[in-house]
């Protein structure tokens, strides 16, 4: 029992690092550590969660999404203009997670049938849709309105259910449907055996082509998720929305110890690496320190811990 | 006795879970060829990764010329003059020979610029030296595995060590490059380096080698001159018994046509036609380079095809893919095993599945785990893979056990027709039997064999006709009777029968 206590703290160090951070933190705070305040990192970890749990399906492979940011953008958009129009909120929601989704599809195509490098296809989209954005915002916010759609809609990022914010449920489910596919499933198994060695995947009869375009995908599919739920949150789309979204993910991946080769690490990682950034960000705040000092120090941190990380050989 | 430049005594090294050293003594002599022999985990590559400071030891003493040493890193043993080249190649393909040869040690100007002429013209003298023709300046992705090898043997050269570690130097190379290899191995020793010697091919050991040292399980067993011992002996130490006839050729009955290649034409292969018969072993032999290897990932749907068709038990198939090529029975076990044969970076398990996953998963493509493991147990048994557990990291096993999880790999599937390419490079005597006797339980099941093997009295001893390539074209086929060595290499080397 304690052995294996022991060797999960080796293994998992960020998590070591996130409760000594979590110490610290109440030590030096008093109002940190109270369940409103708890609730609120949660909640507002959730959306670089989503965001980052696309991302891990996507580092494992070996690949990494720049895009996120922007798809977010855009699906908040969509969902805010046909929330205002007064289309039903439940088929605009539809309607932006699937835009997220081609998008993340068209990401994965364009890297595996036209084998470009993924930072330069992601890129490339990034820029793209980001551009799309603005023309189809024409640069200015969109509200959601007041209609009774529109309340219905602003539940999914500020409502509550038994007291915590809806936003965290759906974290939590993201969180286990990622953790069990890529643990349980085919798929997930795919995706480790492709970051690993495409080669000798595919010499064992499996067709990367197609993991490749799954995993962006996935990764497209929840940066919408996260774009519905900032914009529900705020009740209005944001053309700007997600900008640098995509290096908080990748923060969160790799604080985890997901590899950026490929091939290693996994969702609980992630879900520890976002935490830990959300603490960072509120602990910041709740101390009253500056924006700059804040970017630095998270800089910092971002560094530490990954150096901590590093498994040393032998 | 002559003195000994390095004494290991002692040596131990636990990895977690596995004992893989236990108290481990080695010599080293001076100007003489140590040979390092035992089955396939033995530790052989754990002893000489520990010398050359790849791995710490956990208890133990390696004493240099009289004084014990630590040696912490790969730099420090160089330092000390003890090279190593490895059993997996550790090149970057995308580097020039040249490159790769003196990587970390290239030859500056005082600004820090790079004198390529004067990298490349040092690295075209190595190469002369061990008769490597290729430009200093190809890139090394670009050779066949053989050839990088070479490479990998040119690197350890030019570090002009006193002692040099041959971790399974010949696995990959032709008959002409182990000459050139071993010309350079004498005259190394001439010049009174030493050198330690590790080989499955027990005949090159008594080529070259003057003494041997034996290890089985981790420990160690004896060390002879070499005169003192003869080859059954040596299997004898190894293996921890006495082994029976080397190829346990059978006869069955042969079946329908179960694989037909009519003109076969790509980039790499000229109008092949073949056929191939259900419990029927066809050797496919044939210089390196001559298109064997490129045939067989032809078939296996890795390379596309210019003309030419595939049948399958009478049936034309469209291959594009190795997963299509599966799913019409055919399989194929790679000889670059590092490359493309295991995902080192997954344990045996994941391993062994990773082609049949189809199989065994339900609805959501969830995994059996119980089913999943089942199998693998069931393959480390009749395989005899030796492995701390299922969950291994395959990256983790000696070099004759990942190919064993290779071929386990490929008879998950069920393949009708079953394709190995070098099954038996790098396994030990003992392992080779086995892999032999796996290879006939399959043959007789009725199943289509296609072995390709650079080792000639493995392709005469296992196959029931042999087919010869050269210059990607099929240049003869013999029946077993008429078969022998010099047929065979007159084919290879591209010579047409003389009919009488
Ligand atoms: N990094 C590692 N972690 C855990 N076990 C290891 C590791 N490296 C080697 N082993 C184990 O140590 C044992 C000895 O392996 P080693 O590679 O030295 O064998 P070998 O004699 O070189 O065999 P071969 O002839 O197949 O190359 C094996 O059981 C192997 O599984
Ligand atoms: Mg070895």
């Amino acid at each position: 029992m304690k052995k294996a206590l022991k060797e999960f703290l080796i293994k998992n160090k960020s998590f070591v690092v996130l409760v000594i951070f979590c110490i610290i933190v109440s030590i030096v705070n008093e109002r940190f550590f109270t369940v409103s305040n708890i609730l609120n990192i949660l909640r507002q970890t959730s959306i670089n969660s989503v965001i980052a749990v696309g991302m891990t399906f996507v580092i494992l492979t070996g690949g990494i999404d720049l895009s996120v940011g922007s798809i977010l953008a855009i699906s908040g958009a969509v969902v805010a203009a046909m929330v205002s129009q007064g289309n039903n909120a439940f088929i605009a929601v539809i309607a932006a997670l699937a835009i997220g989704a081609a998008l993340g599809a068209f990401n994965g195509l364009i890297i595996s049938k036209g084998k470009i490098q993924p930072f330069i296809a992601t890129l490339g989209v990034m820029t793209l849709v980001r551009g799309y954005t603005l023309v189809f915002t024409d640069g200015k916010p969109i509200s959601a309105g007041s209609s009774e759609a529109a309340s219905a809609f602003s539940n999914i990022g500020a409502g509550y259910f038994l007291g915590i914010p809806l936003p965290i449920y759906i974290m939590i489910i993201v969180f286990g449907l990622a953790y069990y596919i890529l643990k349980h499933t085919r798929t997930g198994r795919y995706v480790y055996s492709l970051g690993c060695n495409e080669e000798a995947t595919i010499y064992s009869g499996i067709n990367t082509d197609r993991i490749k375009i799954l995993v962006y995908t996935i990764s497209g599919l929840l940066a919408a998720l996260a774009g519905i739920i900032i914009t529900a949150r705020l009740s209005s789309a944001q053309p700007q929305a997600g900008t640098g979204y995509e290096l908080d993910a990748i923060a969160a991946v790799v604080l985890g110890g997901t590899s950026l080769a490929g091939g290693s690490g996994g969702i609980f990682g992630t879900v520890i690496g976002a935490l830990i950034i959300g603490v960072l960000n509120n602990s910041l705040n709740l101390m009253d320190v500056s924006s700059y000092y804040q970017l630095l120090l998270k800089g910092l941190v971002i560094l530490v811990a990954v150096l901590l990380d590093r498994k040393q050989k032998k | 006795m002559s003195d000994s430049i390095i004494k290991m005594k002692g040596v131990t090294k636990e990895f977690p879970g596995v004992k893989a050293l236990k108290s481990v003594d080695l010599n080293i002599y001076k100007g003489k060829i140590m040979a390092l022999l035992g089955e396939n985990g033995a530790g052989k590559s754990t002893l000489m990764k520990i010398l050359t400071g790849v791995y710490e030891k956990t208890t133990g003493e390696i004493i240099l010329n009289g004084k014990p040493v630590q040696i912490k890193n790969t730099r420090e043993a160089q330092n000390m003059g003890i090279a190593i080249i490895h059993q997996e190649l550790n090149l970057i393909s995308n580097l020039s020979i040249g490159e790769n040869i003196f990587l970390g040690r290239e030859p500056v100007n005082s600004f820090g610029k790079i004198e390529w002429s004067k990298l490349y013209k040092a690295a075209k003298l190595i190469m002369d030296r061990l008769g490597i023709t290729e430009k200093p300046e190809t890139l090394v992705g670009e050779l066949s595995i053989g050839k990088q090898q070479m490479v990998e043997i040119a690197k350890a050269l030019s570090l002009n060590a006193q002692v040099i570690v041959m971790d399974e130097p010949t696995g990959a190379l032709t008959d002409k490059e182990t000459d050139s290899l071993f010309r350079v191995i004498r005259e190394l020793k001439a010049e009174g380096r030493s050198i330690v010697y590790i080989s499955h091919r027990l005949k090159e050991i008594f080529q070259i080698c003057d003494d041997v040292t034996i290890l089985r399980d981790g420990q160690f067993i004896a060390e002879y001159p070499i005169n003192d011992v003869n080859e059954d002996k040596i299997i004898e130490l190894m293996v921890g018994r006495k082994l029976s006839e080397q190829y346990p050729r059978i006869n069955c009955q042969l079946g329908e046509n179960l694989l037909e290649v009519k003109n076969l034409t790509n980039a790499y292969v000229k109008d092949i036609s073949f056929s191939i018969r259900s419990g029927e072993i066809v050797g496919l032999a044939g210089l390196m380079g001559s298109g064997r290897t490129e045939l067989a990932r032809t078939i296996y749907g890795v390379y596309g095809k210019d003309k030419g068709e595939i049948i399958v038990q009478g049936k034309a198939v469209d291959i594009k893919s190795p997963g299509q090529a599966i799913r019409n029975g055919i399989s194929y076990v790679s000889e670059d095993r590092k490359g493309n044969g295991v995902v080192l970076g997954l344990n045996i398990k994941e391993n062994i599945s990773l082609s049949v996953l189809q199989k065994l998963s339900g609805i959501f493509g969830i995994i059996d785990k119980k089913k999943e493991e089942n199998a693998a147990l069931d393959s480390i048994q009749g395989m005899s893979i030796k492995t701390s557990g299922v969950k291994q990291l395959v990256k983790n096993l000696s070099g004759g056990n990942q190919q064993k999880v290779s071929l386990s790999k490929s008879l998950m599937t069920g393949p009708k027709i079953l394709i190995l390419d070098e099954p038996t490079r790098g396994v030990d005597v003992g392992a080779k039997k086995e892999i032999y006797d796996i290879i006939n339980q399959f043959k007789q099941a009725g199943m289509s064999i296609i072995m390709i093997s650079s080792e000639i009295p493995e392709i005469l001893g296992m196959s029931d006709r042999i087919m010869v390539m050269h210059e990607g074209r099929i240049s003869g086929c013999i029946e077993r009777e008429q078969a022998d060595q010099e047929r065979i290499m007159r084919l290879a080397v591209g010579q047409r029968e003389v009919t009488i």
